[in-house]
């Protein structure tokens, strides 16, 4: 199956400004149009993996990042994602993140959603308007707030707040989306309507996942990697690692045997 | 429409750095001013002459020494008094006292901090010092002691608001595991909570000093004005002078550029080094702060 | 294992202390409340129309304190628009922009120096500087100025530590959907830390307002015929003109001097009030 790579990263190294390594050599192809999911044991690196793809790691002590990270846009053009004078803004709204914990800007429940729009300049009305319907149906959020969008953000439910962090990314339109264990704080109905939505979501967006239990990863991956202490030690479609892992300490993982 | 973005980004970037820098351009400003209208003191007035005690600089008698006693003389007097009613208040209000009874002692404190400092003199002046003079049984009521009762009245909001932070801030897990192992609340407070929040409370503590010793109008209007050297126990009844007091009343009577001009900045500069040298201490007692990077990925 | 004290004696060291710590609180708020009970009820009397409008006369004795009032009034509105915009810029600069180094530390221990200079230092500096050297004379401008550079250490720290307060997981995510360093600050952070920046600036003013060595050099005088007609004239102001009633002005009524200082109380404290409204009405409405 030749499906086409959306990020590749080659000999990717971080190193924080105490000397320690977070990311030893990693290599990766992310196909489009999938949800690619990074598992492992905590401090294996996937966070901060999922911080250079949106250069988020420039507001931290980086000493060095090494190696090289490409975007394949779909506007055709290749993006070096660790190019000092790469438009670190324009990358971000092509680059999604969502986080652990659903952290929603102290507004109204549209201004979350047309934030990112504005900040990039956006001030047509009717351009925001069909933004916040679209990204919310995408989220699966309509039908619970579209009577109160006026509503601060605050008064959702948890679930709810992290869709609505879901819909706001997908609000920029963005290629990719990259989720950091969005449903880490949820309850499983809340958890089932966002893996839900984002088996949906990977027609239109290519998805990187970072999976709050091997269970969610097993559900989840159309490809998987498997992150220990800063290394990729395996990388294959969903179907055959959670099945027939090749590398021990991925089966030893993956059996529940350490972690 | 991203070319314009980013030059206004890096203007107003500028902007504020130029901003952040001011602080430290002000800091230099006021030491450099203070020195050069202060220095040709040393050079006109001999330094021995600094350590004489007589100050009466109509007839060139340049003696510092009297002020600076004055001044440590209130401020000690203020400091016995402040300290204990202000930490015990604060222990008070942080440990002790109902939710609803801090609600009204938290402000009313922070009102008293707020108290502009000649009203406190007005008052010292028309209704402490008659209590002084008839309780003591002085001729007037300006002294060192007066000045001392108010001066505390004036370091008592300071110890009482950043000492009560102070405590607040020790965690309740604390607390909790002194009670958990049987200690009773009072013997939690001296054992564990007080000793948590020390670093905290020495910082009230040298910030009230530099307040009483910083203060002028209070001391200018209640302390009798007359530098006098210290006498053995009747000093605290004897009327004083401070070095504060001195710079204020003296400044508008003196001519641009003599010798007196020069002596009185150099008192400011002496004042400005003994706050310095309270300042730094005390900050080094101040809590650490996280770093930004810290704060972002964790 | 046997306890030295029993129980019962251990509650009873406790009920005393407790006791005891209850009644040195009150001796040190009692008086405050005294205080202010005080000069209400003795200067309320003098509080008139024209006390409050008119001029003085028969050498302070008599009349009114309005130029005094229009003096502390001015003083303090320039101080704050001088000295606002470069403790907000300095405070956003450091919670904001500054990179943690030794620089960065080195103007935090600049200011929290400039914290602890006595009052009357910053006249002698407001002098020398603003006076003297700029050639502003006892003026308006000189005093505002110096006041300025007092009240600039509480603002910066104030206001940084309003900023701080704000959640950093608000700044992650601005960034993450594109918005620039500038952005984020402008639309969240400022918004957010705005109710503590105010209690901030108003506090430090509230010290402006009722300070008077930092004005005895720089823009006090005692008597004016009329009102200031600008900046660069000297003025009255309510601090320095309860201390000279009060010291200076032989058979001075009591009534006067409590008015005077009721006045100022009134101008202090109410900036006092506003700013703890401002606090707790924040506080109430915050969206986390």
């Amino acid at each position: 199956m030749n499906t086409k790579n959306k990020i590749v990263t080659e000999n990717l190294v971080l190193q924080y400004s105490d000397g320690t390594e977070s990311l030893k050599d990693i290599s990766l192809n992310i196909p489009a149009n999938s949800i690619s999911v990074l598992f492992g044991p905590a401090g294996g690196g996937k966070s901060t993996f999922l911080r250079i793809l949106n250069r988020l790691n420039d507001l931290a002590n980086v000493k060095q990042v090494s190696g090289k990270a490409t975007l394949y846009s779909d506007t055709g053009e290749l993006l070096d994602i660790l190019a000092p004078d790469l438009d670190v803004t324009s990358l971000r709204r092509r680059v999604g993140m969502v986080f652990a914990r659903p952290v929603v800007l102290p507004m109204s429940i549209r201004q979350n959603l047309t934030y990112g729009l504005e900040a990039a300049g956006e001030r047509n009305k009717n351009r925001l308007n069909e933004a916040v319907d679209r990204s919310l149906r995408q989220a699966a959020l309509w039908d619970e707030v579209k009577d109160r969008l006026d509503d601060p953000a605050v008064d959702l439910s948890g679930g709810q707040q992290q869709r609505l962090c879901i819909a706001r990314s997908l609000a920029l339109e963005p290629e990719v989306l990259l989720l950091d264990e969005p449903t880490s704080g949820l309850d499983p109905i809340s958890t089932g309507k966002v893996e839900a939505s984002l088996q949906v979501l990977k027609n239109n967006y290519t998805i990187i996942l970072v999976p709050h239990s091997v269970q969610q990863a097993a559900r989840a991956a159309d490809y998987a990697a498997f992150f220990l202490q800063g290394e990729l030690i395996e990388y294959a479609p969903g179907k055959e690692i959670f099945t027939h892992p090749t590398i021990q300490q991925t089966a030893d993982y993956i059996e529940g045997r350490f972690g | 429409m991203q070319v314009p973005r980013i030059k206004s980004e890096s203007l107003i970037t500028g902007l504020i750095k130029v901003f952040g820098y001011s602080a430290i351009l002000f800091v230099v400003l006021i030491f450099y001013f203070l020195i050069s209208e202060g220095f040709p003191a040393i050079t006109e007035v001999s330094f021995s002459e600094f350590l004489k005690t007589r100050w009466y600089p109509i007839e060139d008698y340049f003696g510092i020494l009297p002020l600076l006693v004055g001044s440590l003389v209130v401020t000690v007097g203020a400091l016995i008094i402040a300290v204990p009613i202000g930490l015990l208040t604060a222990i008070y209000i942080a440990e002790v006292a109902s939710p609803q009874t801090k609600e009204i002692l938290k402000p009313l404190v922070e009102l008293l901090g707020g108290f502009p400092s000649v009203v406190l003199g007005f008052l010292g002046l028309l209704i402490l010092s008659q209590y002084v003079r008839q309780i003591l049984a002085l001729p007037t009521g300006l002294s060192a002691l007066t000045g001392a009762l108010l001066l505390a009245g004036i370091a008592i909001p300071s110890i009482v608001s950043i000492s009560e932070d102070a405590l607040d801030t020790v965690p309740k897990s604390y607390r909790d595991a002194s009670l958990a192992l049987g200690a009773t609340e009072w013997q939690t407070i001296w054992w564990v909570t007080l000793p948590a929040a020390k670093s905290g409370v020495l910082t009230a503590i040298m910030l009230g000093i530099g307040r009483a010793i910083g203060e002028t109008m209070v001391v200018l209007m209640v302390t009798g004005n007359a530098p006098m050297m210290p006498t053995g126990l009747s000093t605290l009844i004897n009327p004083t002078r401070t070095m504060t007091a001195t710079i204020a009343a003296e400044m508008g009577e003196v001519a641009n550029g003599s010798t007196h001009y020069h002596v009185l900045f150099f008192i400011g500069i002496v004042l400005f080094i003994i706050t310095l040298i309270i300042n730094v201490f005390a900050s080094t007692f101040v809590f650490r702060r996280k770093k930004r990077s810290e704060r972002i990925l964790s | 294992m046997k306890p030295k004290h029993s129980p019962a004696r251990r509650n009873r060291t406790q009920r005393l202390g407790f006791f005891f710590l209850r009644l040195v609180a009150i001796v040190a708020v009692i008086p405050i409340i005294a205080i202010i009970a005080y000069i209400v009820y003795k200067g309320a009397p003098a509080l008139s129309w024209e006390f409050i409008t008119g001029f003085p006369s028969d050498g302070m004795r008599s009349g009114g304190i309005w130029p005094a009032i229009v003096g502390t009034f001015f003083l303090t509105m320039l101080c704050a628009l001088i000295v606002a915009p470069f403790g907000i810029g300095a405070a956003v600069y450091l919670s904001e922009y500054a990179p943690d180094n030794r620089w960065t530390q080195s103007i935090r221990i600049a200011i929290i120096n400039l914290a602890g200079i006595p009052s009357v230092v910053y006249g002698l500096f407001g002098l020398g500087l603003f006076v003297i050297f700029l050639n502003l004379g006892i003026s308006i401008l000189a005093g505002s100025l110096t006041l300025a550079i007092m009240t600039l250490p509480v603002i910066i720290t104030t206001t940084e530590e309003a900023l701080r307060a704000v959640p950093q997981s608000f700044r992650v995510v601005s960034r993450s959907v594109g918005a620039t360093q500038w952005q984020t600050v402008r639309r969240i952070v400022l918004p957010q830390a705005l109710p503590g920046i105010m209690t901030g600036v108003i506090l430090g003013l509230e010290r402006a307002a009722g300070e008077t060595a930092p004005i005895l050099f720089t823009a006090a005088v005692f008597f004016l015929p009329g009102l200031p007609s600008s900046v660069l004239d000297p003025t009255m102001a309510l601090p320095y003109h309860l201390y000279v009633i009060s010291t200076q002005v032989p058979g001075m009524s009591p009534e006067i001097q409590y008015g005077t200082a009721l006045v100022l109380l009134i101008f202090v404290l109410g900036m006092n009030l506003v700013a703890t409204i401002i606090r707790s009405r924040a506080r109430a409405r915050r969206q986390w």
